[in-house]
C-alpha cells in the first residue's frame, strides 16, 4: 500500500456531486499536485482529507491507517497539515503566536514551541514579521504565515491549497522556493494550484480533475499534451484545432 | 376530551400572537445575521405605549394598533440608525458585538420604563376583557380570538409586502446575499434601518394583541425574548413562514405543558424544545421538509 | 516585568489594608459586593473573552454555587462555609454535561443555547419545591457580625481566580483558548481538540463561578432562584460588566465590577432604580465607542506611547 492514498472519494453535498470515485496514491517525498478548472473539487478534496467535511464515500489511508472517520484535530496531530486557500490567520494573534498555535501539537512547553515557532517562521521568511498581528500582514505573508502554521505542527504529508494565487511574480517566486525548501526537508506535499508555472516546476506528478472526475493523471509532460486536458481548460475548439 | 381541545384552541390562539412578534425577529435576524436581545423589551416598550392610550386617552387597545406600531417602526429605525449600524466594520474581540449591544439597549429600555410607569403591574381592562363564547363545549376567549385573528391578517400582509413591493424585496435580497443585493444597487443600510422599524413595529403589534390577556410590567420583555428565539430557531431563521409554524408549535406546547404537566414547568417544556431543536435540527422544521 | 511585580504588589497590599482605612461597614459591604462580581466577571471572561464561547448563562453555575451551600444548611443543618466546597463542585460537574452539549453550537446559538440552560436552571428550583423550598428562597444565620472576614474571604477568592486564569492565559492552553475564539476552524487543522480545550474553559469558569455563588449565599444568607439564577441580573450583568472593563483582559473584569457596582450604590442612594438605566446607557456608549473596553483600550493608548510591539500580543495577557 502507498504511503497516502484516497480510494474512490465521493463527496455530495445535497444533490450535488462535487467529487466523484476520485482515488489516487501519493509516494513518500513527492510532490502530488492537483489541477482542475474552477469548481472542480479540488478543494473539496482537501476539506474530506482533513475531515473539515465528512465523506459521503470512499477511504482515505495515511501510513497504512484508516483516517477518514478521525475528526480534523486527530489528523493533524497524525502528521497532515494543511493550509486554507481563503486565508485564515488567528487575526488578533500576533505573527509569532500564530505559529506558536501551531507549535504546541509537539511540545507544551512554552519557551520550546516559542523556539520551534522562530525557526519556522525564518524559514518562511517571516522572522521580521514576528511581532505584528496577523491581521495587518499582506496577503502574500498571510499565505506564507499558513504554510509556517502548518510546518509547525512538524507535518509528514503537507496539503498546499493555492498558495501562489493572487500573487505577484515575485512573490510568488519565493512561494515555489518555500515549496522546494519544504521538500528537500524530506516532507511529502499534495498540492492544489491555478498558476501553471507553479504546478509544471515542481510537481513530479499531477492529477487533472473536471466537474470532479478525474480525467488525466502522469508527468507535467504528460498533462501538457493531453487531450482532455486541452479541452477542459481551453474548450472544445481549440483542443479539436489542434 | 373538551379539555383536550380547550388546551388545543388556546395554544393555537396563543401561538398566532406569539408568531407575530417571532416573525419581527426573524426579519431582523434574516437581514442583520444577529441576534436582537432587545426584542422583548420593544414588545414591552409597545405594550406600554398601548396602555398609556388606554388608560389616559381611552383609546380601544386594538385602535391603539395604529398609533403603538408606528411608534415602535420610528423607535427601531431610530435605535438601529444611531446605534447598531455604528458599530459596523468596528473591530472587538468578541465577534457579538452587535448582540451585546442589543443587550444594553435592553437594560435602557426597561429601565425606562420602570423609571416612568414603576415596577408594578398594570393591566388593560376592557369591557371584553373576560368574555368568550362557545364552540361545542369549548370556550373561547374573545380578546384571544380577535388577537389571533388580526395578527394572521398582519401575517399575510407583511408576506404580500415582502413578495410583492419593492422595498419587501430589497429585504429579502439583503437577507440572502448583502453583498449581491449591494452590488444590484440595494441601500443595504436604509434596508437595514427600515428592517430594524418594521420588525419593532411587528413586537409592537404582538404585544397590543396579547395586552388584554397579559399583566404588564417592565420586565415582561424577558419572557417575550425567549419565545421568540424558540420560535425563530424552530421555524428557521429569516423564514416568515417559518416563524408562523413556530410561533403555533410553541403556543400548543405551552398549552399542553401547562395543562399536563404544570403550570410553572411550561416554560421549561420550551426551552426543552429550543435545545432539542438547536442541536439535532441546526435549520429548523424548515430543513425537514428539505431532506 | 518587576515593574508590574510592584505594581501587583502594591494593589494587594492596598486591598488588604483597606478595611482598615475604610471602617465603615457600608463601604465594606460595597468592598464585597466588588468581589464578588470581580469573581464572577473573570471567571466569565475566561469563558467568553479568551475562548471566544460567549454565554448568556453564567447565572446557573452562580445559582449553582448558591444552592449548593444553601441547600446543605437547609437539609443537613451543618454550616454553610462547607458550601465553598460543595457549590462550586456542583457547578463542575452539571457544567461538564451541559458543556458536552451546549459546544457542539457555535456563536451566537452556543450563547442562546446558554441562555436556555440559565433559564431551566432558575424554573427547576423555583418549582422543585420539596428540595429547594422553592420561591421562598433559603435563609441562614449570619456567621461573622464584622464584614472583616468576609472581606478577606472574598479577597482570596477573586485573587484565586485571577492567578488561575492567569497560570491558564500563560500555558499553552491559553494560547489555545486564543486560537479557538479567533478561528475555530483553523484550531481544528492545527491539531487541538476545539471541544476538550472549551472543556478546560468551561469548568474553571464554572468552578469560579459557583464559588462565588457559595460565597454570595454565605455572605447574604438569603437566596432564592429568581435573585441567584436571575437571566437580566446575573447572566447578562456579568457580560455587562466584564464588557465594560475589558474583555479578554486579565483586570478588566475587576475593573468592570468596580465601576458597577460603585455605579449602583451612588445611584441607588441618589436616583433610586435609575441606576440600571445610567449603567445600560454607559454600557451601550462603551460597546459603541470603547469596543474593548476599559482595559483594552488602555492597553491601546499605552501602546501609542510606547510604539513598540508588545511580546506575546496584548489580548493575552
Amino acid at each position: 500500500m502507498s504511503y497516502f492514498e484516497v480510494k474512490n472519494l465521493v463527496k455530495k453535498f445535497g444533490g450535488l456531486t462535487a467529487v466523484n470515485d476520485v482515488s489516487f496514491s501519493i509516494e513518500k517525498g513527492k510532490i502530488f499536485g492537483l489541477i482542475g478548472p474552477n469548481g472542480s473539487g479540488k478543494t473539496t478534496i482537501f476539506n474530506c482529507i482533513n475531515h473539515y467535511y465528512p465523506l459521503s464515500g470512499g477511504k482515505i489511508y495515511f501510513k497504512e491507517k484508516r483516517i477518514d472517520k478521525l475528526p480534523t484535530y486527530e489528523i493533524c496531530k497524525l502528521g497532515i497539515g494543511r493550509t486554507f486557500q481563503i486565508v485564515k490567520p488567528l487575526r488578533r494573534m500576533t505573527t509569532l503566536e500564530n505559529v506558536m498555535s501551531g507549535a504546541f501539537l509537539k511540545t507544551s512547553n512554552i519557551t520550546k514551541a516559542k523556539d520551534k515557532a522562530l525557526e519556522v517562521l525564518d524559514f518562511c521568511d517571516l522572522f521580521r514579521h514576528r511581532h505584528f498581528p496577523a491581521k495587518g500582514l499582506t496577503i502574500a505573508n498571510k499565505k506564507r504565515l499558513e504554510i509556517a502554521r502548518a510546518l509547525a505542527t512538524e507535518p509528514e504529508l503537507l496539503l498546499l491549497d493555492e498558495v501562489a494565487a493572487g500573487l505577484n511574480p515575485k512573490e510568488t517566486e519565493t512561494a515555489m522556493e518555500i515549496i522546494q525548501k519544504i521538500r528537500s526537508s524530506g516532507i511529502t506535499i499534495l498540492i492544489v494550484e491555478h498558476v501553471m508555472k507553479v504546478m509544471m516546476g515542481i510537481s513530479d506528478r499531477i492529477m487533472v480533475i473536471n466537474f470532479g472526475k478525474e480525467i488525466a493523471r502522469g508527468t507535467p509532460q504528460e498533462i501538457v499534451n493531453n487531450q482532455e486536458v486541452i479541452k477542459a481548460y481551453l474548450g472544445e475548439s481549440y483542443a479539436q484545432g489542434k | 376530551m373538551s379539555l383536550f381541545w380547550q388546551t388545543l384552541i388556546c395554544g393555537l390562539l396563543l401561538g398566532g400572537m406569539y408568531a407575530l412578534i417571532a416573525i419581527g425577529m426573524t426579519l431582523i435576524m434574516g437581514v442583520m445575521k444577529i441576534i436582537n436581545l432587545a426584542h422583548g423589551a420593544l414588545v414591552m416598550v409597545g405594550m406600554y405605549v398601548t396602555y398609556v392610550c388606554f388608560h389616559y386617552w381611552g383609546i380601544d387597545p386594538y385602535a391603539a394598533l395604529f398609533i403603538s406600531m408606528p411608534a415602535l417602526f420610528f423607535l427601531g429605525c431610530l435605535i438601529q440608525k444611531y446605534s447598531i449600524n455604528t458599530l459596523i466594520g468596528k473591530e472587538s474581540i468578541l465577534p457579538e458585538n452587535q448582540v451585546l449591544l442589543t443587550v444594553g439597549i435592553m437594560l435602557v429600555l426597561t429601565e425606562t420604563m420602570r423609571m416612568i410607569f414603576g415596577s408594578d403591574y398594570k393591566s388593560v381592562h376592557t369591557s371584553y376583557t373576560g368574555s368568550s363564547f362557545f364552540v361545542g363545549d369549548v370556550s373561547v376567549s374573545i380578546p384571544m380570538a380577535i388577537g389571533f385573528v388580526i395578527a394572521m391578517v398582519f401575517t399575510y400582509a407583511l408576506h404580500i409586502f415582502l413578495t410583492k413591493s419593492d422595498i419587501g424585496r430589497s429585504i429579502r435580497a439583503t437577507a440572502q446575499d448583502k453583498e449581491a443585493a449591494i452590488l444590484m444597487g440595494v441601500n443595504a443600510n436604509k434596508i437595514t434601518i427600515i428592517t430594524f422599524g418594521l420588525g419593532s413595529a411587528l413586537a409592537a403589534g404582538g404585544g397590543t394583541l396579547l395586552i388584554p390577556i397579559y399583566y404588564l410590567f417592565p420586565d415582561i420583555g424577558h419572557a417575550f425574548v425567549a419565545k421568540s428565539f424558540i420560535i425563530t430557531i424552530l421555524g428557521g431563521m429569516g423564514s416568515t413562514m417559518g416563524a408562523l409554524f413556530g410561533g403555533l408549535t410553541l403556543g400548543i406546547a405551552e398549552s399542553f405543558g401547562a395543562t399536563y404537566i404544570s403550570m410553572g414547568l411550561k416554560d421549561v417544556v420550551g426551552f426543552v424544545i429550543f435545545i432539542i431543536v438547536l442541536l439535532f435540527l441546526p435549520g429548523g422544521f424548515k430543513s425537514l421538509t428539505k431532506r | 516585568m518587576l515593574k508590574k511585580f510592584w505594581f501587583l504588589s502594591i494593589i494587594i497590599i492596598i486591598a488588604i489594608i483597606l478595611p482598615f482605612i475604610v471602617q465603615s461597614s457600608y463601604y465594606q459591604h460595597i468592598f464585597i459586593l466588588i468581589l464578588i462580581w470581580g469573581t464572577l466577571g473573570v471567571a466569565w471572561n475566561l469563558l467568553g473573552g479568551y475562548t471566544g464561547q460567549v454565554s448568556f448563562g453564567h447565572a446557573a453555575f452562580f445559582g449553582l454555587g448558591a444552592y449548593g451551600a444553601g441547600l446543605l444548611a437547609f437539609h443537613l443543618h451543618i454550616s454553610p462555609w462547607w458550601g465553598m466546597i460543595v457549590g462550586p463542585v456542583a457547578a463542575v460537574i452539571i457544567s461538564i454535561p451541559i458543556g458536552l452539549i451546549c459546544f457542539r453550537l457555535r456563536g451566537p446559538y452556543f450563547a442562546l443555547a446558554m441562555l436556555a440552560v440559565g433559564e431551566i436552571c432558575r424554573l427547576i428550583f423555583t418549582e422543585w419545591v420539596p428540595f429547594t423550598n422553592g420561591a421562598m428562597g433559603i435563609l441562614t444565620l449570619t456567621t461573622f457580625s464584622s464584614k472583616l472576614p468576609y472581606y478577606y474571604i472574598g479577597l482570596v477568592v477573586l485573587l484565586l481566580s485571577i492567578y488561575t486564569v492567569y497560570r491558564l492565559m500563560a500555558s499553552r492552553a491559553g494560547y489555545y483558548f486564543v486560537s479557538i475564539r479567533e478561528d475555530q476552524d483553523t484550531a481544528e487543522s492545527l491539531g487541538i481538540p476545539t471541544t476538550k480545550y472549551k472543556m478546560y474553559s468551561l469548568i474553571p469558569s464554572a468552578f469560579f463561578s459557583g464559588l462565588a455563588g457559595a460565597f454570595y449565599m454565605n455572605y447574604m444568607n438569603y437566596i432564592e432562584p429568581s435573585i441567584v439564577f436571575s437571566l437580566p441580573d446575573v447572566s447578562i450583568m456579568i457580560i455587562m460588566v466584564v464588557i465594560l472593563g475589558g474583555v479578554a483582559t486579565l483586570w478588566g473584569p475587576v475593573v468592570g465590577a468596580i465601576i458597577y457596582v460603585v455605579l449602583s450604590e451612588l445611584f441607588r442612594s441618589s436616583l433610586g432604580s435609575a441606576h440600571l438605566l445610567v449603567f445600560g446607557v454607559i454600557v451601550c456608549l462603551v460597546i459603541m465607542y470603547m469596543p474593548n473596553g476599559v482595559m483594552g483600550e488602555a492597553n491601546k493608548i499605552k501602546k501609542l506611547f510606547r510604539r513598540k510591539g508588545t511580546h506575546i500580543g496584548s489580548e493575552m495577557t
